[in-house]
C-alpha cells in the first residue's frame, strides 16, 4: 500500500499536474494563435476598448446564476449547472485535507472550508450531476445530441468526488478509496487539456471572442453592449 | 463525372450564363444535374485547412451537448420541437461531420448539407446568444454555405442571386443606367406634389450618400421617390451614387465570399469617389449587415469600419425626428395598435433596437412590443434567403408560424417592418394564414404623417 501511495502522490502527481498546467496553457496559446481577424470578421487589434468591454461583459453575465436571458429561460437546469460547478471548483481547492498536504509539501495553504461545508458541497454536486445525467436521458433535444463520450466525461469529473467523499467518511476500505481518489483526480487533471473538459479554459476564450464580436462589430460601437 | 452545364462548381460571371440558368424554370435541370455532381474532396479539404480556424474549430469541439440552443431556434419551435431541428444537432451533423471526415463526403451527404444550410437555418444568430459557450451556429451555417457554394451544392435561386451581384453589382438585373433612369423618372413623377424635388446622382461632398436594394428600382420605385421626398422635407444635402448604388448581398446568403467582396467594394468605391459625410442605407436588414457590418472584413479593411460612417435608415429617421428635421402632425399619428418587427440583421446583430422604439414614440399612439422583442426577437421566417427559394417554400411557410403567433399575441393590426426580407415574410404570412394584418415600411407611413414646411408645399390650384 505504502509504495502505491508514494507513487501516486509523488511522480504521478507531478506528472499529472504538469500535464494539466502545461496543457491548459498550450490550449490557450493555440486558441489565441488560431484567431484570424479577417476569417473571424472581428478586429482583434483595433477598437480595443470596445473589444475588451464586450469580452468582459460576455464572460461576466454568464458567470452569474440567472445573469443572462438564457439562464433565466432554463431555471431548473441553471440551478443544477451552478450547484454542480460550484461544488466541482470550490471543494478541491479549499478542502482542509488538500490544504494540509499543500502546507506539508510546499509550506503554504489557502483559506479552507469546514469539512461539513465540503460534505454539503460534494453531496449537492453529486445530486446535481445525477439530475444532469437524467436530463440527458429524458429530454429529446438533449438526447439527440448525447453520445457515450458525454457520459465518460461526466464519469471522469464525478469519480474524484465520489471516491473522495467515501475516503473522507472513513468508510471501510479507506485505503482503496484514497488511492482511487488520487488516481481518478489525476485522470481528471490530465483529461482537461485533451477533452471537452478543456472548457475549463476555453469557456473564457470562446465567450471573450464572441463578446468582442458583439462589442466591436455587432452593435457595441453604436451604443450599449449586447443584452445577454 | 464531368460537372453539369448549369450545376457545377463555377460561379456565374456573365450575362449569358445568368440567362441560361434563369431560363431553367425552378431549376429543374439544375437540380437534376446536381444529382450527378461529384464532391471535389481535395478542394474541400484545402478550403477547410485554409479557413477553419480556432473560433469555429473550438465551437465544434467544446459543444457540451446541453441543448439550451433548442428553444432559442424558431425553426425548432415551429417544427413541433423536432429534435432534428436543434441547432447544435443541425450544425454537428453537417459541418461537424465534414470536419470529422476531413472532407471525405459524397454527393448525397452534400445535398443533405445544402438542404440543412438553406432550409433549416436562416443565420439569424439567435442561438448564439443562448449558448453558454457563445457558440454561434448561425455564423457556422454562414461558413458552411461557403463550403457548399464552392462545391456547387447551392440552391438555384442563390446561385442566380450571387451571379447577379457578379454581373450587375446588384441583386437584380438593374444596370447603372436603369438605376439612374429610374431616379430621374421618380423625381419627375413626384415633382408636381413636391416642388423642388430632385434625386441628385453622383454629387460630391454631400452630407448623405443613399444606397438602396435593387428591388426598389425594379419593382417598387415609389420607395425611392418616398426616400427622396423625406430627405427633401428634412432639408438634407444628399445624393445617390451612379455606380455603387446597391447595398444588398444575395452573395452573402449564397456563400459566395468572392462576390461578397466585389459587391461591397462597389459601394466603398462610391464612398471614395463621392466623399460624402456619411452613408444611409434603405430599409433593408441584410444590406446593412453585409455592407456595413461584415463588408469591411471582406474588403480587408483593418479598422473593421466602412470608409465613411454608415447608418441604417432607422437611425436617420430617429435622428430626423429627434432633431425636428421631420415633424409629425400629432393628428396623423398611427392610432390603431401597431407592432415593430426587430430584424435580426440590424437589431440583434447590430444593436439598433433603441432607434425603432424612439421612432415609435413619435409616430404611434398604441405601440405594442412583440414577445420576445428587441435583440431577443425571432427571425421573421424569411431571412437568409429563405423567402426566395422555391425548393424550400413549404419549410419557409412552417417557419412563418412563429412570427404569426407573435403578431397575434400583440393584438396589433399593423406591423412596421423596416427591412425588405421581413416585409416580404410578413406579407407572405398574411397570404398564407389570413390573420387580418397590414404591414408597412416606415417611408410611406412617414410621408402620410409629416408636416410639410410652407415653402415646400405645392402651389395652390
Amino acid at each position: 500500500m505504502y509504495p502505491i501511495y508514494q507513487f501516486v502522490t509523488g511522480p504521478l502527481a507531478w506528472l499529472s499536474l504538469s500535464i494539466f498546467f502545461i496543457g491548459v496553457i498550450v490550449r490557450l496559446i493555440l486558441y489565441i494563435r488560431g484567431l484570424d481577424w479577417q476569417a473571424d470578421r472581428v478586429t482583434y487589434h483595433a477598437n480595443v476598448s470596445y473589444g475588451v468591454k464586450g469580452a468582459l461583459r460576455s464572460i461576466f453575465f454568464w458567470l452569474i446564476p440567472f445573469g443572462t436571458r438564457s439562464w433565466r429561460a432554463n431555471p431548473g437546469f441553471t440551478l443544477m449547472f451552478f450547484v454542480f460547478h460550484a461544488g466541482l471548483l470550490i471543494t478541491p481547492v479549499f478542502l482542509q485535507a488538500h490544504n494540509i498536504l499543500l502546507k506539508e509539501r510546499w509550506g503554504f495553504s489557502l483559506w479552507t472550508i469546514s469539512d461539513k461545508t465540503a460534505d454539503i458541497l460534494t453531496i449537492a454536486m453529486l445530486v446535481a450531476a445525477t439530475f444532469l445525467i437524467l436530463r440527458r436521458i429524458a429530454l429529446a433535444e438533449v438526447r439527440i445530441l448525447t453520445n457515450a463520450y458525454d457520459y465518460i466525461i461526466m464519469a471522469i469529473a464525478v469519480a474524484p468526488f465520489i471516491t473522495g467523499f467515501l475516503a473522507s467518511q472513513n468508510v471501510s476500505g479507506y485505503n482503496l478509496w484514497l488511492i482511487l481518489h488520487i488516481i481518478s483526480g489525476e485522470i481528471m487533471l490530465v483529461a482537461i487539456p485533451f477533452t471537452k473538459l478543456s472548457h475549463f479554459i476555453l469557456f473564457f476564450c470562446s465567450r471573450a471572442q464572441l463578446g468582442m464580436d458583439f462589442g466591436i462589430k455587432r452593435g457595441g460601437m453604436k451604443g450599449k453592449g449586447f443584452a445577454w | 463525372m464531368p460537372e453539369g452545364k448549369l450545376c457545377n462548381r463555377k460561379p456565374i460571371n456573365t450575362k449569358e450564363e445568368l440567362h441560361e440558368l434563369l431560363a431553367d424554370k425552378s431549376g429543374k435541370q439544375y437540380y437534376q444535374e446536381m444529382n450527378e455532381l461529384d464532391v471535389d474532396r481535395g478542394k474541400l479539404q484545402a478550403m477547410l485547412q485554409k479557413s477553419l480556424k480556432s473560433r469555429l474549430k473550438t465551437w465544434l469541439e467544446i459543444c457540451a451537448h446541453c441543448g439550451l440552443c433548442a428553444d432559442s431556434c424558431f425553426l425548432y419551435l415551429a417544427n413541433n420541437r423536432d429534435p432534428k431541428q436543434v441547432p447544435s444537432y443541425k450544425i454537428q451533423s453537417t459541418l461537424g461531420e465534414i470536419v470529422k471526415r476531413r472532407g471525405n463526403v459524397d454527393n448525397t451527404f452534400m445535398q443533405m448539407v445544402m438542404d440543412t444550410a438553406w432550409s433549416k437555418c436562416t443565420c439569424c444568430n439567435r442561438c448564439g446568444s443562448y449558448c453558454p459557450f457563445g457558440i454561434d451556429m448561425g455564423i457556422m451555417f454562414g461558413y458552411l454555405r461557403g463550403l457548399c457554394f464552392a462545391q456547387g451544392f447551392v440552391p438555384w435561386e442563390m446561385k442566380i442571386g450571387s451571379g447577379m451581384h457578379r454581373v450587375y453589382r446588384a441583386q437584380m438585373d438593374v444596370t447603372v443606367e436603369d438605376w439612374v433612369d429610374t431616379c430621374e423618372w421618380m423625381a419627375e413623377e413626384y415633382e408636381d406634389d413636391w416642388p423642388g424635388l430632385c434625386i441628385p446622382v453622383d454629387k460630391e461632398g454631400a452630407d448623405i450618400m443613399y444606397t438602396v436594394n435593387a428591388r426598389e428600382p425594379k419593382h417598387y420605385p415609389e420607395d425611392i421617390a418616398e426616400a427622396a421626398v423625406l430627405f427633401h422635407l428634412a432639408g438634407e444635402n444628399w445624393t445617390v451614387p451612379g455606380e455603387g448604388w446597391e447595398e444588398t448581398s444575395l452573395a452573402m446568403f449564397a456563400g459566395d465570399w468572392e462576390a461578397c467582396k466585389l459587391q461591397v467594394e462597389s459601394v466603398y468605391d462610391a464612398m471614395h469617389r463621392l466623399k460624402p459625410k456619411r452613408m444611409v442605407v434603405t430599409e433593408c436588414g441584410h444590406a446593412y449587415r453585409a455592407t456595413v457590418i461584415e463588408g469591411p472584413y471582406w474588403a480587408g479593411i483593418k479598422t473593421g469600419k466602412t470608409p465613411v460612417e454608415s447608418f441604417h435608415y432607422v437611425e436617420w429617421v430617429a435622428e430626423a425626428l429627434r432633431t425636428g428635421k421631420l415633424k409629425i402632425d400629432p393628428a396623423k399619428k398611427i392610432k390603431e395598435p401597431v407592432t415593430y418587427q426587430d430584424s435580426c440583421n440590424y437589431i440583434r446583430n447590430a444593436g439598433l433596437a433603441d432607434c425603432g422604439r424612439e421612432i415609435m414614440s413619435y409616430i404611434a399612439e398604441d405601440f405594442r412590443e412583440m414577445t420576445p422583442c428587441r435583440e431577443n426577437n425571432f427571425c421573421c421566417g424569411g431571412g437568409g434567403g429563405f423567402n426566395g427559394m422555391g425548393r424550400y417554400r413549404a419549410q419557409r411557410n412552417v417557419g412563418l408560424k412563429i412570427k404569426r403567433d407573435q403578431i397575434l399575441a400583440t393584438g396589433a393590426k399593423l406591423v412596421i417592418s423596416p427591412c425588405h426580407n421581413c416585409w416580404d415574410a410578413i406579407r407572405d404570412l398574411e397570404e398564407v394564414f389570413h390573420i387580418g394584418i397590414k404591414w408597412s415600411f416606415l417611408k410611406p407611413l412617414l410621408i402620410g404623417m409629416v408636416e410639410v414646411p410652407e415653402h415646400l408645399r405645392p402651389p395652390e390650384e
